[in-house]
């Protein structure tokens, strides 16, 4: 590839100034290595340059630029704001949103190198990532969310003016408690319109006469041992009951709350399923910008367009970011998903172009395929972190962190390894830190399950207490305190075991006065 | 790809959202704020700060799975000597070797620390209090003139002109005297071209029209001096405030370091407080033994000094500088006063003499402030013996003088009684005044 290399005749910049002009050229000659030699797929672009403040603004309202008002997101400034100036924490070089154009926010104090390579991650790597990933593209709305949000600004705002601050920050103290509960994890069963009603109908019909013969009816059958469905399973299906997505039960259900009550709980639960798939892409999304970055820096490099001593600025940053603490280290505070995924990536890299034997059995379909671009950009479209893992993490990479597993079982005096990296152990660790990353695993399992409207109305949701890890007592009970007040009639949680279905502990609220008028006990 | 320069962008997005968090925990750093004040010295007092709240009044709870109990698994990277089936010794609690996961939503239970401006800072730890007697505010010296608007003059500097009614001016004027605008001449101009050779009798009239016309553009100017307008400004004096506190402080050897503490953190409340009214505040410290000397704050508070008690000397050092630099018609005048209540027999007559003849008669408020020692705790029912001065300011402030005093024998009783000294008088207690 060198041969045919053609070395530039100036880089790009020299020192760490930038001005405008700097950031368009750096931009174009990385567009022509992300477009051309990479073949990224991106939105359109938007680079925005901001200050410190407007960068610890962006902190605060979740790297959006616009955001309903709340204290919570004050309080999170302040803190981020009291950090920073004690120079307790750096700010983030760059901060991205997946929205169409996609804009990128990149710091003035950044060097010239700091503004290619920030653009280079965050401006083709997670734009790349956040267009073609089918997470994305089955959850989000590119197009839509900044309108969206400037909608939900609006509404709150209104909701305020009329209704009053105070309650409108009570209804989202209670929205945001329940926010980590509030996103639908499969797409929904869509009500069939007429249209494919009567199509079913016909190919069902067209089935039937098909496969006609009249000698079934002779043939005699068992008695139907089906029952009409009990007063209470009927009541379930009805209210689409269990249900996962607490907030979206109460928008739809709650008895007594107002019209515009349930909007502003609907804002809420569009937005935090607006954030779901990143939950679910850590791993990934990183790895795909970082293996980007520096794919995209080192083609610049050769290329002559960047300098060696921005080179060598590049390589120290990059090695900060991609740094694996072990778990005895005193820096250590679980795995870098910056770390993880660019030695995934780089990892396929290697599979395609230089595989080896093991790699030959472990990869059949990639080994030595030699177009691993394609691999790659198959890869950040059809996985998540979880099922990524799943199937891509090497035994060479298990080695090469070394990992181990580790149960802890508060019954037991002692933790007990279960696997290292070793020929036994390269699969269960595989399938153990999938599961780390898979979320039905991580977060806590709640649903609504019953709940009799027509008589005491009070709300049933069961905790299914994974390996018999329970809630946090205090936050659970504030939490359900809020729930409570939603929904405006008592609220039972109980934790059940799955594996004896014994409950194990229950938690119980009352609704305070203040988002519903409560009546009084009869 | 757009580039797009945000810095200029207004900043202060999150101001609201701060404010309805600090209005949200505000009973929380009320009290951080008061703690604060304690350990700054009088003249920072009133900067903004670091305070510090605990977490859980603006905890944000979520359904989170606790960190102990059940059975877990950690993944960890970096194994050294472990096979499988190896046993670990259960690290003490909070993980450290094995899974120091941390808190799942990544903050930890510490206290919440921020930084308060300034100004949040001072309203915080001035809630509810007022100065009495804000009445004898003077202007003092012409710096302090403010330019307000005030229409538009025929007259001023060309900085000042006002365009917009200048150019209106003149529009208004040109139309009433019908001079000829520039179109019009150049359509008669085209038209005279466009005429053919043979209309002789047309050109004439026209070109006797054109001439007219711009003689009278000539005549009549677009601007005209009699259209121009300057805005004009008026001056207004602009009352300043000003205010001066006397610290006045025993420091005989009776005062304990205790006791001077107890002073220094009055006069801190003192000093913000009348820094929040005034725009100039300034502040003289006098202290006394048996003869007394203006000095400066650093040795106000810290050289130690021997004598005996004269408190008169005191009055009457704050007497001089009154005389000297701070005329009551142009200074409210404000003073503290410390002590321990020891004086001199012979000096309360004198003492009550100077206060309610010479000095509180100038002054808008004065207040007596008596520290005891932090282990002085009487069993109940022991009736202690009011000190010299006390009697001595009882019996002046039955007269119904601009005065206060109080006991204050702990640190934590400073804040109150400093509250209740200056907190808004309600309605008909300010009737009955």
């Amino acid at each position: 590839m060198s041969s045919t290399l053609i070395r530039a005749e100036r880089p790009l910049f020299e020192g760490c100034d930038w001005e405008f002009g700097t950031i368009q050229r750096c931009y174009d000659a990385i567009e022509k290595v992300a477009l051309g030699e990479m073949g990224l797929d991106i939105y359109t672009n938007q680079i925005e340059v901001i200050g410190t403040e407007q960068m610890l603004d962006a902190y605060s309202s979740i790297g959006m630029p616009l955001f309903y008002k709340h204290w919570s997101f004050g309080k999170h400034f302040s803190r981020n704001e009291a950090m920073y100036r004690a120079g307790m924490q750096g700010l983030a070089y760059e901060i991205v949103i997946n929205s169409n154009p996609c804009i990128s926010y990149i710091m003035e104090e950044n060097t010239a190198m700091m503004q290619t390579l920030v653009m280079a991650h965050a401006a083709f790597g997670h734009n790349h990532f956040f267009k073609n990933n089918y997470l994305f593209q089955q959850w989000t709305d590119a197009n839509g969310i900044l309108d969206y949000l400037e909608f939900a600004k609006d509404y709150i705002m209104q909701c305020e003016e009329r209704y009053g601050e105070a309650q409108v920050e009570r209804l989202l103290d209670a929205a945001h408690a329940l926010m980590s509960h509030a996103v639908h994890k499969y797409p929904r069963k869509r009500t069939a319109d007429l249209r494919s009603e009567e199509k079913r109908e016909r190919e069902r019909r067209e089935h039937d006469e098909k496969v006609f013969n009249d000698l079934w009816r002779t043939v005699p059958g068992k008695e139907s041992t089906r029952q009409d469905p009990t007063a209470a399973e009927k009541r379930k299906a009805l209210l689409e009951l269990p249900q996962e997505n607490i907030l979206y039960f109460m928008e739809k259900t709650a008895p007594r709350l107002a019209p515009w009550q349930r909007e502003v709980l609907r804002i809420v639960r569009i937005i935090a399923q607006y954030f779901y798939p990143q939950s679910q892409t850590k791993v990934m999304n990183e790895g795909c910008a970082t293996y980007t970055h520096y794919t995209i820096m080192n083609s610049l490099h050769e290329k002559g367009l960047l300098t060696d001593g921005a080179m060598v600025e590049f390589l120290s940053s990059h090695t900060n970011v991609v740094f694996q603490p072990e778990f005895d280290d005193r820096r250590y505070s679980g795995l870098n998903p910056y770390a993880l995924g660019f030695a995934m990536m780089q990892d396929i890299e290697r599979i395609c172009k230089a595989p080896t034997a093991e790699d030959q059995q472990w990869f059949p379909h990639i080994a030595g395929c030699n177009d691993h671009m394609n691999v790659l950009r198959d890869v950040w479209a059809n996985y998540r972190d979880e099922s990524f893992i799943l199937q891509y993490l090497s035994p060479k990479l298990v080695r090469h962190f070394g990992l181990f597993h580790v149960m802890d079982d508060a019954s037991e005096p002692n933790l007990r390894v279960e696997a290292i990296h070793d020929e036994r152990g390269y699969r269960k660790i595989k399938q153990a830190l999938a599961k780390h990353y898979d979320v039905s695993w991580t977060s806590a399992d709640i649903q609504v399950v019953d709940v009799n409207l027509a008589g005491d109305r009070r709300l049933i949701l069961h905790h299914r207490a994974l390996n018999r890890v329970l809630l946090e007592e205090k936050d659970t009970r504030m939490v359900l305190q809020h729930l409570a007040d939603l929904w405006g009639y008592d609220v039972l949680m109980k934790e059940i075991d799955p594996s004896t279905e014994s409950v194990l502990k229950e938690h119980a609220a009352s609704p305070r006065p203040g988002i519903v008028q409560i009546e009084p006990a009869s | 790809m757009h580039i797009v320069d945000r810095r200029l962008n207004p900043s202060g997005k999150n101001l609201a959202n701060r404010q309805r968090f600090m209005r949200r925990a505000k009973s929380q750093i009320r009290k951080a704020v008061h703690e604060s004040a304690g350990s700054r010295s009088i003249k920072d007092a009133d900067e903004g700060g670091e305070v510090v709240l605990p977490a859980q009044g603006v905890h944000e709870p979520s359904f989170r799975r606790s960190s102990s109990g059940g059975i877990r698994d950690h993944l960890l990277p970096g194994n050294k000597e472990y096979i499988a089936g190896d046993t670990i010794q259960r690290p003490p609690s909070g993980g450290g070797g094995s899974g120091s996961e941390g808190s799942p939503d990544g903050e930890g239970e510490d206290d919440f620390r921020f930084a308060l401006s300034r100004d949040e800072f001072v309203d915080l730890f001035l809630e509810d209090l007022e100065l009495p007697d804000l009445a004898k505010r003077r202007v003092v010296n012409a710096e302090a003139m403010v330019y307000h608007r005030a229409g538009y003059s025929v007259s001023g500097s060309p900085a000042n002109l006002a365009l917009n009614r200048t150019v209106r001016n003149s529009l208004s004027r040109r139309i009433a005297l019908r001079r000829p605008k520039p179109e019009e001449i150049q359509a008669l101009k085209d038209e005279l071209e466009a005429l053919a050779p043979e209309d002789e009798g047309k050109r004439i009239a026209l070109q006797e029209e054109l001439a007219r016309k711009q003689r009278r553009t000539g005549v009549i100017p677009y601007i005209d001096p009699l259209d121009v307008r300057y805005r004009r400004f008026e001056s207004h004096p602009k009352p300043v405030a000003q205010a001066v506190m006397f610290c006045l402080m025993d420091v005989s050897g009776s005062m304990t370091e205790h006791m001077k503490d107890l002073a220094k953190r009055f006069y801190v409340l003192l000093y913000i407080f009348l820094k929040r009214r005034y725009k100039n505040v300034e502040v003289v410290f006098i202290r006394h033994t048996h003869q007394a000397s203006e000095v400066d704050e650093e040795t106000f508070f810290n050289s130690p000094e021997t004598g005996g008690t004269v408190v008169s000397t005191a009055l009457e050092e704050m007497q001089r500088v009154i005389e000297e630099r701070y005329s009551p018609d142009n200074w409210n005048i404000y003073a503290a006063q410390a002590s321990d209540g020891d004086n001199t027999a012979s000096d309360n007559d004198k003492t009550a003499a100077l206060l309610t003849k010479v000095l509180l008669p100038c002054c808008q408020y004065y207040a007596y402030l008596e520290v005891g020692r932090d282990s002085e705790h009487f069993p109940p029912g022991f009736i202690r013996r009011d000190s010299d001065l006390w009697q001595t300011y009882s019996t002046i402030i039955r007269n119904g003088a601009p005065m206060a005093m109080r006991k204050v024998g702990h640190r934590r009783d400073i804040y109150p009684v400093f509250r209740e000294l200056f907190a808004k008088k309600t309605g008909a207690e300010a009737a009955a005044e």
